[in-house]
């Protein structure tokens, strides 16, 4: 299973048009500092081989959309890319400075504490010291402005969905692993994700979002994993 | 503000919002100790082995109380972000483990001697033993947190928790007993005492280390 994705048009259409060999094509030459280099993946779970031989090579602005039927793996890969699941064989390289930011299914949003608290102590993680008022914009960008004191257990699932992506906004991260971000959103703020990942994408970042369809972000290359 | 200042922080307001379940282990630690005395043996005798009774519910309740120290942050997913965002991990883990430790050891320390004398401990025991606790427990904490750790994503692993944890409590309660017995048998309360700093010192150099490792053991299956 091999893909390349990378901004240059025809990096894509080649890959759309199966042009044989293009394995053999010198990733260097291509993007001289992917974000992401994947090569030769494979992981399983227990006795169960969720996939092998995965490459792939993003490059700054470059989006991939993992799909396949549930308990194909995509969550895995995810966590595998962000170092949270160890694999089977293969390499995953995240390039030059370039740091990885999660999101998961779970919200990482402890249900007793506010949305803000949550937000604060996610940025004191990587040592940064965010003003209240910084991350109290972030959460009224997404909506939670009035419900950023509230215990997050109070709210609803689209609510505290909205409280964990309110994270993209602060995030430095070059490269974004989001799973599903979509799920729990109303239509706005499933228009307000797309737009930050177009922004990062202009910035010279690079995502990647497991998705069940319908996410179709714009130049992004698809990866479908087998059942 | 650190990283651990932050990640204590945290846990202490989570405490405060669910107190009941904080206040677990410690009604834990007071009710046995009540049973123990309506159901032990006479006074003289139930004095003159009160500061090991004591040590021991304290070993449980730190036991019981490690079943949740990572238990709310598997189900929320706030466990992932601190293995991959926590820079140095070993600093949240620090500040979970001070904060732990404040909510149960301490108390626990405090309780200790006042548990000791209702069981009819001679006063001379009670400096030691609130000493010895105030040494021990700490180190009661970070080891029981490894083994907490290294079953985190278990559904049922407090029990193997335990399973694991409790062999490795033995030379702290050793060297805390002995230092609760030794007033009231006329020795010197130091040497014990001097070995429980000692533990505590190793147990605080490595077991956040060793913590951080089993946390990214459990979760990277």
């Amino acid at each position: 299973m091999t893909l390349w994705t990378g901004t240059p048009a025809d990096l894509q259409a080649r890959y759309a048009a199966g042009v044989r060999g293009y394995n053999a094509c010198p990733v260097a030459s291509l993007h001289p500092k992917p974000v992401l280099r994947i090569r030769g993946l494979a992981c399983s779970t227990g006795y169960r081989l969720l996939f092998q031989g995965v490459d792939a090579t993003l490059g700054p602005g470059a989006a991939l959309e993992l799909t396949g039927a549930n308990g194909s793996g995509k969550t895995t890969l995810l966590r595998c890319v962000a170092g949270l699941f160890k694999q089977d064989a293969g390499t995953v390289c995240v390039g030059g400075a370039a740091q990885a930011f999660y999101l998961g299914h779970k919200s990482g949003m402890n249900p007793l504490l506010t949305p803000l608290e949550n937000l604060r102590w996610q940025l004191a993680l990587e040592g940064r010291t965010a003003a209240a008022r910084e991350c109290a914009e972030a959460l009224r960008a997404f909506g939670l402005g009035d419900q950023r004191h509230e215990p997050c257990g109070r709210l609803s699932a689209g609510q505290q969905r909205r409280g964990a992506l309110a994270r993209l906004l602060l995030s430095e991260a070059s490269l974004w692993l989001l799973d599903e971000p979509l799920n729990a959103l109303d239509a706005e703020g499933q228009r307000f994700v797309y737009t930050l990942i177009g922004k990062r994408r202009e910035s010279g970042g690079a995502v990647i979002c497991a998705t069940h369809g319908g996410l179709e972000l714009p130049g992004a290359q698809r990866l479908e994993l087998p059942a | 503000m650190s990283l651990a200042a932050a990640q204590a922080r945290r846990d202490f307001a989570i405490a405060l919002r669910s107190r009941s379940e904080a206040a677990q282990p410690l009604a834990f630690f007071v009710l046995a100790a009540l049973l123990f005395a309506l159901a032990g043996p006479d006074a003289e005798l139930r004095g003159a082995i009160a500061p090991g009774v004591v040590w021991t519910l304290a070993l449980f309740a730190v036991t019981l109380s490690m079943e949740g120290l990572f238990r709310q942050d598997v189900e929320d997913g706030a466990l992932e972000q601190m293995l991959l965002h926590a820079r140095p991990l070993f600093s949240a883990v620090l500040g979970k483990l001070f904060a732990h430790w404040c909510l149960t050891g301490l108390p626990l320390a405090l309780l200790g001697p006042f548990v000791a004398l209702a069981l009819q401990a001679p006063p001379a025991v009670a400096p030691a033993l609130a000493l010895s606790l105030l040494l021990g427990t700490p180190t009661l904490t970070l080891i029981g947190a490894i083994a907490a750790a290294l079953t985190a994503s278990l559904r049922r692993g407090s029990l193997l928790a335990a399973l694991i944890a409790l062999p490795l409590f033995v030379p702290t309660l050793i060297f805390g007993v002995s230092a609760g017995l030794a007033p009231a048998a006329g020795q010197e309360a130091t040497p014990p005492l001097l070995m429980l700093a000692a533990l505590l010192a190793a147990a605080a150099t490595g077991a956040p280390f060793a913590v951080g490792a089993a946390l990214r053991v459990s979760q990277e299956h």
